[in-house]
């Protein structure tokens, strides 16, 4: 086990790169404490694949270190690195039966076959496969296959991290909610370091400890589910996280006040960048957004109702702006004028906020 | 590592083309040189064989002959097995195991067995010396294989396609066309390949149902062995000939056979 | 995939059976006439019942002929399938060689089957061939026409140039179809490279290679072209495979009785291994 430390990573596919659009991961700095549990979120194509596999070794960086514990492990290849992973698809090796399927990266190891048979009774309790152990894998579905992929990264004792590469995309919904909190189950039971990829924001704040967000090859914000909540550190973050996303909008500053499309709002931010400065926008979650007769006024463009609350689509001028209102809750019909809570409306410069 | 990876496939392909070039070399030798002495490469070059064969009839129109009749074969057997193999991947009917066996099984038959039954039953239809009957005669073994291709490449389609398409109105035919041809295109090319390959490399078939006019250019060859003498250089330019149009062949095809192969049953 | 039931599939399937059974029943019925009867010239035939087939069954040129073809097709298997499969295996996985190799390799599948013997004759000829010149030259006595082994490893030479390549695409292919996910679960699993081949390579392989043996084998077992132009069938009977047999006795010797016998005793042994092949692959594949 060990904290894992990824220093100014970079990427890229292609071997000379020249500009930074060539690199699949711009610039990584990031530090992965021992037994917790990491959720890696981001969209498709964002690089969390290639992370993945430059933490095992299945890729070597372009530029930076891979530290496991203070050792430079960059150039190490991933056997020697104690490390599990499961991927997307699960992997099984049909020829076997589940049992041998799971005793494999043990045996490959050499480890005596009393141990192998004790670890793997042990991980098949955990994962409910003590059934079929003499089964051939072939022959399973496709959640059953994935448990054996599970399996064979639980069944090591040694490893530094368990690493799960979106792997639960191919399973059955229900099955999927099961599957995860087993996972989430097993986190506590061993504590081992584990790290979850997912593009699945639900995923991501339910299994994890620390989540990791993942944008165009870099890390925008590492926090947990309350601060990505609280405190999106990038717009992208505001944007990917929430449902809907946090509301994005023109700003302008003068004489030390923040002004949206003219109306003065009092905001969350104590250094104020100097009047004038460029790109500048302010995002507040619509949790955040109410009615309020001394507000702004607005237009609203439609109400859809959720059960739990209704989403207000609302208009001024040019920008849209959506607010939750909750279940039974009013909606003004003349004149609806709103305002955003200052303590939750946050600056961002160059989509990065402003504290 | 590495070099040790390449060592393989060079030497093997380096064995591959070692006769090739021998081939090549006789062809640009003159008959005096072949016989005279050993050379590894031509020491006289010479044009002489391959002029002869593009200026005598009897030679060019071989391969004329083998073109056309391996065109025809290739055009009959995949066009009549499209359906056919379209109906054992989405359908069960009577005795469709069986069929499928049987057919299989003609791909199996030698045709040394054939070859006397096949001259006496394509002289009785009439079409004895013409490019039809060779054609006809290799869909024996061009069919079911191409059946075979085909069958692997289609059951690889989800059915859903076919489905959808007739909800939104499609005719079979129409269908079968427009959507369900265009989709197993790679399949078509391997199984097109395939028959090529199988029709222009076969010579027992096509020299036992021709005589003059339809007759293939690996037929004309024997006969230099016979009644012209021993005519090493020209029966080598012959043979260098033969080599080209399945080197296009493969060449226009190669990235649907990787494709095809990868996805299919072949 | 779940199929439908349907009687109309037929239809589809009527063109080809129309097309093979034209081919395949019409001359197999010639086959099966002559080998019940004799005949001495102008269409005159007398019912001789299994005779012939009791004739070839008996005869040790039958014996032999199957013994060589027998001995033949196991040589040139044991040699062309772990030599492509270990082809496969070194070539590249993408990039430009990649089509470079596969064009290259597959040209020897694409050259008429007489220019093939054709060729090895003019290869292997101890006076003016580049192999015979070769091995004559490193002090071995080698001459193919003469000697009963050097007719033999030449024809397998040849054959293995031939049609190794034809191995080596299906095994490609069916290493191409493998996941790349399974390499890193190997690598991560801590794998030897020998477990990788063992346990995801060779399984994955398994279905084309199923199909490489049988076409390999039943087209080793018809083989008359190359040897036929390669060495005649000589020195003496030495190379004389089954069908350079068969076509000897009904074109040479206008045998035409005992050539169909044998013909229809030849069918039926091809018909019977592909068949086991066959029912095994189907069972394989329902499991």
């Amino acid at each position: 086990m060990a904290k894992i430390t990824l220093q100014n990573l970079k990427h890229s596919y292609l071997s000379d790169p020249v500009g930074t659009d060539d690199y699949a991961l711009k610039q990584i700095d990031a530090i992965w404490e021992d037994g917790s549990a990491y959720a890696l979120l981001g969209p498709s194509g964002c690089g969390k694949t290639t992370l993945l596999n430059i933490i095992s070794g299945l890729l070597t960086p372009s530029e930076g270190q891979v530290l496991f514990d203070d050792q430079d492990v960059t150039h190490t290849p991933t056997t020697e690195r104690q490390i599990a992973q499961i991927f997307q698809f699960p992997v099984v090796y049909d020829t076997m039966s589940v049992f041998d399927n799971l005793a494999f990266p043990l045996r490959n190891r050499g480890v005596a076959e009393d141990i192998v048979k004790a670890r793997v009774k042990e991980v098949a309790n955990m994962l409910d496969l003590e059934n079929s152990l003499k089964q051939r894998a072939a022959g399973l579905t496709a959640d059953g296959k994935q448990k054996i992929s599970l399996g064979r990264g639980l069944v090591r004792e040694d490893v530094n991290v368990i690493m799960f590469d979106e792997p639960l995309t191919v399973i059955d919904p229900h099955l999927k909610w099961q599957l995860r909190s087993k996972l989430k189950e097993l986190h506590q039971k061993i504590a081992r370091t584990m790290i979850y990829v997912t593009h699945d924001q639900t995923e991501a704040l339910t299994f994890a400890d620390h989540v990791v967000v993942m944008y165009d090859g870099k890390v925008v914000q590492v926090g947990t589910p309350v601060d990505l909540f609280e405190r999106p550190a990038h717009t992208f973050v505001g944007h990917f996280i929430g449902s809907p996303g946090m509301n994005i909008l023109p700003c302008e500053l003068s004489e030390g006040a923040s002004y949206f499309a003219g109306n003065r709002l009092l905001i969350n931010c104590s250094k104020l960048p100097e009047n004038g400065s460029k790109n500048l926008e302010l995002g507040v979650r619509p949790e955040f957004v109410e009615f309020d007769e001394d507000g702004f006024p607005v237009e609203i463009v439609k109400v859809d109702d959720l059960g739990r609350h209704q989403i207000v689509v609302a208009r001024h001028e040019n920008n849209i702006i959506k607010m939750i209102v909750g279940e039974g809750e009013p909606i003004p019909s003349e004149n609806p004028r709103i305002s955003f809570s200052p303590e939750h409306t946050r600056l961002y410069k160059n989509s990065w906020v402003v504290d | 590592m590495n070099f040790k990876k390449w060592l393989l496939p060079t030497v093997y392909i380096l064995f591959l083309m070692l006769p090739i070039y021998w081939l090549l070399n006789m062809s640009f030798k003159t008959t005096n040189e072949i016989l005279g002495g050993f050379s590894l490469y031509p020491e006289n070059f010479t044009l002489e064989n391959y002029i002869v064969i593009f200026t005598d009839p009897t030679w060019y129109n071989g391969y004329i002959n083998s073109l056309i009749y391996v065109a025809m074969n290739t055009v009959i057997s995949v066009s009549v097995a499209l359906p056919a193999a379209y109906a054992f991947s989405r359908y069960r009917f009577l005795g469709d195991k069986h069929l499928f066996f049987w057919l299989l099984t003609n791909r199996m038959a030698p045709p040394a067995v054939f070859a006397l039954p096949f001259f006496q039953l394509y002289s009785a239809v009439e079409l004895f010396d013409t490019h039809l009957a060779v054609a006809l005669a290799h869909c024996l073994f061009n069919i079911p294989l191409a059946v075979w291709i085909l069958e692997g490449f289609m059951s690889g389609v989800p059915k859903e396609l076919d489905e959808t398409a007739f909800l939104d109105g499609y005719s079979f035919p129409r269908f079968f066309i427009r959507i369900f041809i265009p989709t197993i295109a790679a399949g078509i090319g391997v199984a097109m390949f395939f028959a090529f390959m199988y029709s222009w490399v076969e010579l027992l078939l096509a020299k036992t149902l021709t005589s003059v006019a339809a007759k293939p250019i690996a037929a004309t060859m024997t006969r230099t062995a016979s009644t012209a003498g021993y005519q090493l250089g020209l029966l080598a330019a012959a043979g260098s000939l033969t080599i080209i149009p399945g080197a296009f062949v493969i060449y226009f095809v190669r990235n649907y056979i990787a494709k095809g192969f990868a996805m299919g049953r072949v | 995939m779940s199929k439908t039931t349907n009687q109309k599939a037929w239809i589809l399937v009527i063109p080809v059976i129309v097309l093979v059974a034209f081919n395949a029943l019409i001359p197999l019925m010639t086959v099966v006439n002559y080998s019940v009867q004799e005949t001495f010239g102008s269409n005159v035939f007398f019912w001789e019942g299994i005779k012939w087939f009791e004739e070839v069954l008996n005869s040790s040129r039958f014996h032999e002929s199957f013994l060589r073809q027998i001995f033949f097709t196991g040589t040139i298997l044991a040699i062309e399938i772990p030599l492509g499969i270990a082809v496969a295996l070194s070539m590249p996985k993408k990039g430009p060689w990649v089509s470079v190799c596969l064009v290259l390799m597959a040209l020897p599948l694409l050259i008429p089957w007489n220019v093939v013997g054709a060729m090895w004759n003019i290869f292997a000829l101890p006076d003016i061939g580049l192999l015979g010149r070769m091995i004559n030259g490193i002090g071995i006595d080698y001459n193919f026409t003469q000697q009963p082994v050097a007719a033999w490893m030449t024809t397998i030479a040849m054959d293995v140039w031939h049609w190794t390549s034809l191995v080596v695409l299906l095994a490609y292919a069916g290493l191409c179809s493998i996941p790349d996910a399974y390499y890193q679960a190997a690598k991560i699993d801590g794998a030897s490279a020998w477990a990788v081949f063992w346990h995801i390579q060779l399984p994955k392989m398994k279905r084309v290679l199923t199909i490489a043996i049988l076409l390999r084998f039943m087209d080793s077992f018809m083989i008359y072209t190359e040897p036929f132009v390669l060495t005649g069938g000589g020195p003496g009977n030495t190379t004389t495979f089954l069908s350079i047999d068969l076509v000897k006795i009904a074109l040479g010797q206008f045998d035409l009785g005992p050539a169909a016998a044998m013909s229809l005793i030849y069918f039926f042994i091809v018909l019977l291994v592909c068949w086991i092949f066959y029912t095994l692959m189907m069972r394989d594949e329902a499991e």
